[in-house]
């Protein structure tokens, strides 16, 4: 038998690294499955301006080594694997890899980040790596001295359109707004203008992209005249944003219907256990910090929610004699009242019984599972088991003769 | 894995009898370093079927392009001598095995 994990994390880019640092830090025994090298999306760019503690910038590759090392200084193991399948409904989640390999855990952390988005021009995917490229710093090198075209104009395309400049000869930046009009930050669209080598043609988009096993030009539309010109280029690169990797996520009910995992701000999904962190989950701003932010968050809400797991499954399940639960809710005052004369009846009856209190406020989860809906309610178990429920008030007699039904031999 | 460059690709690749995968790379390339070892490793699997060269792209930029290879990482498979396949970007070991069974 294969051993269990207490977190596995799938994907390692800055929100999978943080879960993992976070987690195998709280003593949790936390494992990356990560299809290829560690570092995401944040190890695909070279200029990294905008994380905290670098005012000068750091390489996306650099941090990402970093993050990488911090976590396996904690005992986080990193494998290189893809997750294809889960199963995300047990208490003890499954996951396949490509490999071959399954996977267990009590908690998975969901962090398969993004891929760029294609547009599906005509000539796009029969050219991808024949000069269609959607990452800058792997494939810059090779347009040196030649002419690249950039499409996009948010903070990624600018950003790395200047990094191309570095390499290529020209850069042409295809801009669907009005001359001047940019979606990126002020301080990268002044750069851009500044830089010579950078050229703008605005109002307009991609149409085609042309070549006979290589790039070799582009048919640009002009979308106030709808005027076509073809412009020689050697490369294309397209950063217009991205799209979650969820696909082995489908119909798993955890998803929008753009792709995007929902979660709560505990990074919680609608599975218990299951949590999401970074760019694959529905969220106002995809960077690297508020992806390690979110990993955070996902690995210590997990790390709550094994700690109340364990301890109902001590205090309630293992239990050696008849266990009264009472869920109550501190903004319900009725419940606060019920709570105080369950301690009485149960101080009562001494050793014969155990009293366990709930507070749904901060536990949403035990009462849910048990279908506790009304404030205050009781369960009453019995070798691990819930045999019977009151729901609202009660008095002492009716406590008695459930315990009662309880001690009788099955 | 041999080593090739612009002067001995031609002897090595183009003029070789039999299969012949040529990984394509660049230093600054990190899924090709990732990738890398993998390959050695099919290469000393394989090492009856197929030769396995490696060339640095960054250093032999018009050998590559004139190869039609612009985007990293790639895996170009030559039989004798000419181009028959190739598997580009996202490119997974597995991929690499199973388009090698299939012509080897
Ligand atoms: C060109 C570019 C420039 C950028 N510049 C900046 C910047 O300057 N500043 C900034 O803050 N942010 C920047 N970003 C955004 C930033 O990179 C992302 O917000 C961040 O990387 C998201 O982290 P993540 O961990 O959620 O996902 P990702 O970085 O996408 O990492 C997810 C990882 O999970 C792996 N994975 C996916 N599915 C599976 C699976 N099924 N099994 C195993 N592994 C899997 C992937 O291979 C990947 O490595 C940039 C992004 C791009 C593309």
């Amino acid at each position: 038998m294969s051993e269990t994990y207490d977190i596995i994390v799938v994907g390692g880019g800055p929100a999978g690294l943080a879960a993992g640092i976070y987690g195998s830090r709280s003593r949790l025994k936390t494992v990356i499955l990560q299809k290829g090298t560690p570092g995401g999306q944040a190890a695909t760019t070279a200029e990294l301006e905008n994380y905290p503690g670098f005012p000068r910038g750091t390489t996306g590759p650099e941090l990402m080594k970093a993050m990488r090392e911090h976590a396996e200084s904690f005992g986080t193991e990193i494998l290189k694997e893809e997750a294809i399948d889960l199963d995300l409904d047990g208490e003890i989640k499954v996951v396949q890899t490509k490999s071959g390999k399954e996977y267990k855990g009590k908690i998975v952390i969901l962090a398969p980040g993004a891929a760029p988005r294609t547009l599906n021009i005509k000539g796009e995917k029969e050219l991808r790596g024949k000069g269609v490229s959607y990452c800058a710093t792997c494939d810059a090198d090779f347009f040196e001295e030649l002419d690249v075209v950039v499409v996009g104009n948010g903070d990624a395309a600018i950003e790395e359109a200047i990094y191309l400049t570095k390499f290529a000869e020209t850069v042409t930046i295809i801009v669907i707004h009005d001359q001047g009009t940019l979606d990126c930050n002020k301080v990268s669209a002044e750069k851009a203008f500044a830089n010579p080598k950078i050229k703008w043609v605005w109002n307009s988009v991609l149409e085609e992209i042309k070549g006979d096993g290589i790039v070799e030009s582009v048919l640009i539309k002009n979308i106030k005249t709808n005027e076509i010109a073809e412009l020689e280029t050697n490369g294309v690169f397209f950063f217009v944003g991205t799209v979650p990797k969820t696909d082995f996520l489908k119909g798993k009910a955890l998803l929008n219907e753009q792709g995007y995992i929902l979660t709560n701000e505990r990074m919680e999904t609608s599975l218990p256990g299951v949590y999401a962190a970074g760019d694959a989950r529905d969220k106002y701003l995809r960077q690297v910090i508020t992806a390690a932010g979110d990993g955070a968050v996902a690995a210590f809400a997990a790390e709550k929610y094994l700690a109340e797991e364990e301890s109902f499954t001590e205090q309630v399940l293992k239990a050696d004699k008849p266990v009264l639960v009472a869920f109550w809710a501190p903004q319900v005052e009725e419940s606060i009242a019920i709570i105080a004369e369950l301690e009485k009846i149960a101080d009562k009856l001494g050793d014969a019984v155990k009293l366990v209190k709930i507070d749904t406020y901060r536990n949403e989860r035990v009462a849910k599972r048990y279908q506790i809906e009304k404030m205050p309610s009781v369960l009453f178990f019995s070798r691990g088991k819930a045999a019977a429920k009151i729901s609202g008030s009660f008095n002492e007699e009716t406590i008695l003769s459930h315990l009662k039904a309880l001690n009788q031999p099955e | 894995m041999i080593e090739v460059d612009k002067k001995t690709f031609e002897e090595e690749v183009l003029k070789a009898e039999g299969l012949v995968v040529v990984d394509f790379w660049s230093p600054k390339c990190e899924p090709c370093k990732e990738l890398a070892p993998q390959v050695a490793e099919l290469a000393e699997k394989y090492q009856d079927k197929a030769k396995f060269c490696m060339l640095d792209t960054a250093s032999n930029r018009r050998l590559a392009i004139s190869q039609k290879v612009l985007g990293l990482p790639t895996i170009g498979f030559y039989k004798d001598g000419e181009k028959v396949a190739e598997l580009t970007k996202d490119v997974a070991v597995e991929d690499i095995e199973a388009k090698l069974n299939e012509l080897a």
